[in-house]
């Protein structure tokens, strides 16, 4: 088999696009999308790591801020989203053994996320919109350092994104709850009732014994759809209120910042923010894992029922973890730093060990198991999530915050090392594991090619995290620049860890790439010629 | 007042011991886990031992920074401590606007920071002359920021904003503009 042939049809022939379903279409472009964008987040991140050891000519500082903006955004909406979400849409119905609600709103939240996802990049690459994420008020509206109209379109795009994620909220909930056509009548209400827990909850209450109506990692994706939906009205509201800021600019008139109280403000948008951070992520990565762990090992998971009441405490402390980010805002009240900012967030430290520990324990029950990508790659994520609860559970505590707050620690061993390494791997073992099931039995171009994108993205990772957290325990921050070379050293040496990741990406893409044929690769992206509902082709 | 160096050595001396640990517990567990032997499964014993094992670490490591890190009660309780000395700052249009005076202090005297923001969103940092940190506060448009310090250590220190405002933020550091000496003391 030549390289050109295998490039054009795939590894061996083996990937037949026409006998794909809608569904498995459906998943397979969200994953293109997610794929696309994380190649450009490694890129703009590669771009920011060099700029750390030293300014690139013909890139000004407001580009690189820019850059700042849209990094997580793109990450988090455009990568992150798209996979995960797709991913779920076709689990939910393959798990609960009937039809998507609607695979029209699905494919709908496919585009919204990739055309939002470019909007607002390109509207911060052209304009130099550079308000970060955070977007703290009233830098958002400050309309002496931002083109007004850079910012509408970016804020647009964000909203495009938003109403995608609507989307996907109403199909996950409607798919558990609703009957398919000639079906008996499916209780809507107990289904609802056991995804979110309710059901659960009562049942500590009044000593009756439960039946679970839905599968654990149904249970998991509705309750982090839930923080989903909370995000997505935050963000939305957000949004709106920035847009009538620049509508008003836009028509002449300047409306007073001082309006919107900063703090209040900020408090809002950190609740609405940490849905994401500590919320969802934690949720959905929580239920992959009992997921995967069951897939490979084939057995029931351990302690179950306290899994899932470990799931709906997520949950519930997502909503009141917010104030950590708040720590070093003086005004903000003691009690909300403390109990909110302290103590509960201390609860992310228990629910995440204790999904570690039922995670481990399910695999251990099956031993002994064979090193598959998807097994390296869960152990990979375990890891990352073992390195990166810890570091923020350090940065969360009145007496450290206040030697750690936006210095380069925050970001590095916490957010990258949980990102990258936990959510990103965790992906990647489910990548690999539902990469046959959702291909129809597609062969993998290279086995060695994929452990060497684990082990590059695992050191990678790892190291890009600790470089960057140990220039922050020396004070460097984060969100800054430094241009007299003051951290070089950390810097060359994450720069080189960004580097691994980058190669890992490559090696992974090309990998995907000569499985599937970039024939295959485009034809996912035509109507499936199967007329079914199913997730995969009967028989 | 211990230096927060100090607190940051211990604090990356634990994180490090961490770190090692886990990690050859993982690499310990994937290749276990690939090799034969028969899977007695776990006792629930070791499972709520490991819950009541977390359980006590979240709660007890703030109580424990309470009792040995001095900063963190006399940030909690600073309302009620008087300080030795009162610096207040402005801070406009990613200009930090410090006393007319250099601002002069003892080793150990109890010195309020009380910076005010008229536009943004901005970041008080107090740094050293090799760049490393202080302390740091956010300094929030509307409304009052103050931070009680007590510096441990002799020096000329440089205070820079700890907070993103916009690209025009990044220079915003006003060098050597804290003079601590312990003769005074």
């Amino acid at each position: 088999m030549s390289f050109v042939h295998t490039l054009v049809h795939g590894e061996q022939g083996a990937f037949k696009p026409n006998s794909l379903t809608p569904m498995q279409k459906m998943i397979l472009r969200f994953v293109v999308v997610g794929l696309v964008y994380y190649a450009v987040a490694v890129i703009e991140g590669m771009i920011m790591r060099l700029y750390e050891v030293a300014p690139i000519p013909g890139v000004p500082t407001e580009q690189f801020f820019a850059i700042m903006t849209a990094h997580p955004l793109v990450g988090i909406f455009g990568s992150t989203y798209s996979t995960v979400f797709g991913a779920f849409l076709f689990l939910v119905p393959f798990l609960m053994k009937k039809p998507l609600w609607s695979l029209k709103l699905a494919n709908w939240t496919c585009a919204l996320l990739a055309v939002g996802t470019f909007t607002f990049w390109f509207a911060g690459f052209l304009s130099e919109y550079a308000p970060l994420y955070t977007l703290y008020w009233p830098l958002p509206a400050d309309f002496t350092q931002f083109s007004v109209w850079g910012g509408t379109f970016f804020i647009a795009g964000i909203a495009l994104v938003m109403v995608g994620t609507v989307f996907f909220v109403v199909n996950i909930f409607k798919t558990i709850t609703y009957t398919p056509a000639g079906q008996d009548k499916q209780p809507a209400g107990a289904l609802l009732a056991s995804a979110l827990g309710l059901s659960g909850l009562q049942a500590l209450f009044t000593r009756k014994k439960t039946t679970h109506l839905v599968s654990l990692p149904v249970a998991a994706i509705a309750r982090g759809t839930v923080d989903t939906a909370l995000n997505a009205g935050i963000i939305l509201f957000t949004g709106v209120l920035i847009l009538v800021y620049m509508v008003a600019a836009i028509l002449g008139y300047d409306l007073r910042h001082s309006a919107v109280d900063a703090l209040l403000y900020k408090n809002w948008f950190w609740w609405g923010l940490d849905l994401i951070a500590d919320g969802l992520v934690l949720i959905f990565v929580a239920g992959t894992w009992y997921l995967l762990a069951m897939l490979i090992t084939g057995k029931p998971l351990y302690m179950e029922n306290v899994a899932r009441a470990a799931l709906f405490v997520e949950m519930v402390v997502s909503w009141t973890v917010w104030s950590h980010h708040l720590m070093s805002d003086q005004a903000q009240p003691g009690i909300l730093k403390t109990v909110s900012g302290e103590m509960v967030t201390a609860f992310e430290l228990i629910t995440q060990g204790l999904a570690f520990f039922i995670t481990l324990v399910t695999l251990w029950s099956a031993r002994p198991l064979k090193m598959t990508h998807p097994l390296k790659f869960l152990l990979g994520g375990l890891l990352g999530f073992a390195l990166a609860v810890p570091a923020g559970i350090m940065q969360a505590d009145l007496g450290l915050n206040r030697i750690l707050h936006n210095t380069q620690w925050i970001i590095g061993p916490h957010v990258h090392v949980a990102v990258l390494v936990g959510l990103t791997m965790t992906l990647y073992s489910a990548i690999y594991f539902l990469f046959p099931i959702v291909t129809n039995g597609a062969k993998l171009y290279s086995e060695k090619l994929a452990t060497f994108h684990f082990w590059t993205h695992l050191l990678g990772g790892i190291g890009m995290g600790a470089f960057m957290g140990m220039a922050g325990l020396q004070g460097m921050l984060r969100r800054s620049l430094y241009v007299n070379g003051e951290f070089n050293v950390y810097m060359i040496l994450a720069a080189l860890s960004g580097t691994l990741l980058l190669v890992a990406f490559l090696a992974f893409f090309y990998n995907i790439v000569m499985s599937l044929g970039l024939k295959g690769v485009l034809e996912i992206f035509t109507p499936s010629k199967l007329e079914t509902t199913d997730p995969v082709p009967a028989g | 007042m211990v230096d927060s160096t100090t607190v940051l050595w211990g604090q990356t001396l634990a994180y490090t011991f961490y770190v090692l640990a886990i990690m050859a517990v993982m690499g310990w567990f994937a290749l276990r886990v690939t090799q034969d032997g028969a899977s007695k499964g776990v006792k629930p014993a070791y499972f709520y031992a490991f819950v009541t094992f977390l359980v006590t670490l979240g709660v007890s490591l703030h109580f424990i920074t309470y009792y040995t890190i001095p900063w963190k009660p006399m940030d909690m309780h600073r309302d009620t401590i008087t300080p030795d000395k009162v610096f207040n700052l402005g801070v406009a249009a990613h200009k930090f606007q410090p006393p007319s005076e250099t601002m002069q202090v003892a080793c150990h005297e109890k010195v309020l920071f009380n910076v005010t923001s008229s536009d943004l969103t901005y970041g008080f940092g107090v740094f050293r002359a090799d760049h490393s940190m202080v302390f740091q506060m956010q300094v929030v448009p509307g409304h009052r920021n103050d931070i009680l310090w007590q510096f441990a250590q002799p020096g000329v220190y440089t205070i820079r904003s700890t907070e993103y405002s916009g690209p025009a933020g990044v220079d915003m550091i006003l060098k050597d503009a804290v003079v601590v000496s312990c003769e005074q003391s």
